[in-house]
């Protein structure tokens, strides 16, 4: 049944007319933004005991692109997606009461590389044949910037990374992206992988009532190896420390003795 | 023997800064050769503009109409088919670089490393995770072509003193259609410094207020000969486009001075500006994590004081 008329994009092939419009949506576990990070004292890791965990703020916003999509009846149904440990079920909840229909955990206890976790996506883009792939342009832990970028490359679909604004019409996506030079418009057809920025929109709250609910909405564990994916490393972290701390600098009381700062510095 | 392919990142018409800082990068574990690929739709005055970087042997200048806009999709598979020749293939951690290389890194199956700030050795690498606030030591795999983008805030650009040969290639891979450039809107006028690579910046954060008060900003950043700046705050306010964000998710950068207005600094923001040479911050609340990473403080009204700083820099 075709509930939209006015929707044309959902009309483009007649594999769209018979399935449901999915959305995928990957959401990472990583520290609260809030939590300022410490290094463990042998400096093997960072501090993750009692540390507020949540869901990466950048995904977050890819999960909240997706709904805004579903409520224009621009799609059918939203899955959050999850890789890692049981723990991630926490995030998960936390998707489900935003309102995705339902949840999967990638489940694995090694802690992947970007291409593995691009390659664990891929799998299941085979298995659920989603027209979008969203998630955040980064995690806000490592700060890497690549899976999506290489989800896209293996899967050989479009992407449209950093994006701040969302369109779709006619089977394709037109995508704002923020860029060094200003903003980028670009079009891509679907599928494809889309990667937001912050100021694509601002999530919404999560109500007492979406929680209770999100509890009884489906949510489904598949191991890494069940995709038939590897958690293969190339790169190994020797050894973390804090940055260098610039030396203690001085307050003035005025714009002339400002003035006179910068001269003695060489600075005008 | 080490071998390094670099990705020249280009606007059509003249190299950016950002293609000689990897140059400098490349240098410092002191490969057996680096070379340069300048994809565009005409690319001889960005190729020529590349070879005179010194430390570069060869200048791989590769003309293709589908290139003249910056599309990832349609680079990598171009950058993919060189790759296999070399050991390390480097582009910087620009928005170009950040879109681009890790898609060239899947298309050889290989991952990729984000932002090297500095180098231990051809295969040992430092980088901030955190936002910058944990520096790690990677070890790479040496069985792999190592993928990586360079944190442009760290590296000085390869002086051009150079005059490397220029080869041109034609490609025989498929490239897609399924992406398509639409346009590319600029807030910056071409009459000012640029951001990413200006001696000094003078940067707006909330406190400004409004698109008018920002004025206050130019002012300033015009009596110092100054790139103009943002905190995030300013950007999602409308005071300025976004290609004026310094911070994690804006530009990264490490000018000789950066003058921080009304600017609280927050860690996101501290981030993009903490490898400035000198920092000046002025805030009217003393206790504005700002001061903490500053070397001159001026805890004050900005509105007050800073045309009194416009005059006594004009004199």
């Amino acid at each position: 049944m075709l509930k939209n008329v006015n929707n044309s994009w959902q009309y483009q092939t007649s594999q769209q007319l018979t399935n449901t419009v999915k959305i995928l949506v990957s959401l990472k576990r990583v520290i609260d933004y809030n939590v300022r990070v410490r290094i463990k004292p042998d400096g093997s890791e960072v501090v993750h005991d009692g540390v507020k965990m949540s869901i990466n703020p950048f995904d977050e916003i890819a999960l909240e692109e997706a709904l805004r999509i579903r409520e224009r009846n621009e799609a059918d149904e939203i899955i959050v997606v999850a890789i890692g440990g049981q723990e991630n079920q926490q995030q998960l909840r936390t998707g489900l009461a935003m309102g995705a229909d339902r949840a999967i955990l990638v489940e694995t206890e090694t802690e992947l590389e970007p291409l593995p976790v691009a390659k664990a996506l891929k799998a299941l883009i085979e298995r659920e044949d989603p027209e979008l792939i969203m998630m955040g342009k980064q995690a806000i832990d490592n700060d890497n910037n690549q899976t999506g970028q290489m989800l896209a490359a293996l899967w050989d679909r479009p992407q449209a990374t950093f994006v701040s604004e969302l369109t779709l019409s006619d089977g394709k996506a037109t995508a704002v992206r923020e860029v060094d030079a200003g903003l980028e418009v670009i079009k891509v057809e679907l599928p494809a992988v889309i990667t937001s920025d912050l100021r694509l929109n601002e999530p919404r709250y999560v109500k007492l009532p979406e929680i209770m609910k999100a509890k009884k909405k489906p949510l489904k564990t598949i191991s890494l190896k069940e995709l038939g994916v590897d958690s293969e490393t190339q790169f190994t972290v020797i050894s973390m420390e804090p940055p260098a701390q610039r030396p203690k600098g001085i307050m003035v009381d005025n714009v002339a003795e400002l003035v006179q700062a910068l001269r003695d510095r060489g600075l005008v | 023997m080490s071998r390094v392919l670099i990705v020249a990142e280009h606007n059509g018409n003249e190299l950016n800064p950002s293609t000689a800082k990897c140059v400098t990068c490349a240098k410092s574990f002191k490969p057996d050769s680096i070379d340069i690929v300048v994809l565009a739709s005409d690319g001889q005055k960005i190729a020529d503009q590349a070879s005179t970087l010194s430390g570069v042997n060869t200048v791989i200048k590769v003309d293709q109409a589908t290139n003249s806009a910056p599309l990832a999709a349609v680079l990598a598979p171009q950058i993919s088919e060189l790759a296999s020749k070399y050991t390390h293939v480097l582009g910087p951690s620009t928005t170009f670089g950040k879109d681009l290389m890790p898609r060239v890194a899947a298309l050889l199956g290989v991952g990729q490393l984000s932002d090297i700030m500095s180098v231990d050795n051809a295969y040992q690498f430092k980088r901030p995770i955190y936002a910058g606030n944990v520096i790690i030591t990677v070890v790479a795999s040496q069985e792999r072509i190592v993928v990586a983008t360079v944190r442009t805030a760290s590296y000085t650009a390869a002086e051009s003193t150079n005059q490397a040969t220029i080869e041109t290639h034609s490609l025989t891979v498929d490239l897609p259609k399924h992406t398509q450039f639409i346009e590319l809107r600029s807030s910056i006028g071409s009459e000012r410094p640029d951001l990413q690579t200006a001696a000094r910046v003078v940067s707006g954060g909330r406190a400004l207020g409004s698109k008018e008060n920002f004025k206050i900003v130019y002012e300033l950043a015009d009596a110092f000969g100054a790139a103009v700046g943002a905190s995030r705050a300013a950007v999602d306010s409308g005071y300025v486009g976004n290609d004026l964000q310094v911070g994690q998710t804006g530009k990264i950068i490490a000018p000789d001075l950066y003058v921080a207005l009304g600017i609280s600094g927050a860690i996101q923001h501290l981030t993009g500006m903490k490898d400035a040479g000198t920092i000046v911050a002025i805030n009217k609340d003393n206790e504005a994590p700002i001061f903490e990473i500053a070397d001159l403080g001026l805890a004050a009204d900005l509105f007050s004081v800073v045309p009194e700083l416009v005059e006594q820099l004009k004199e």
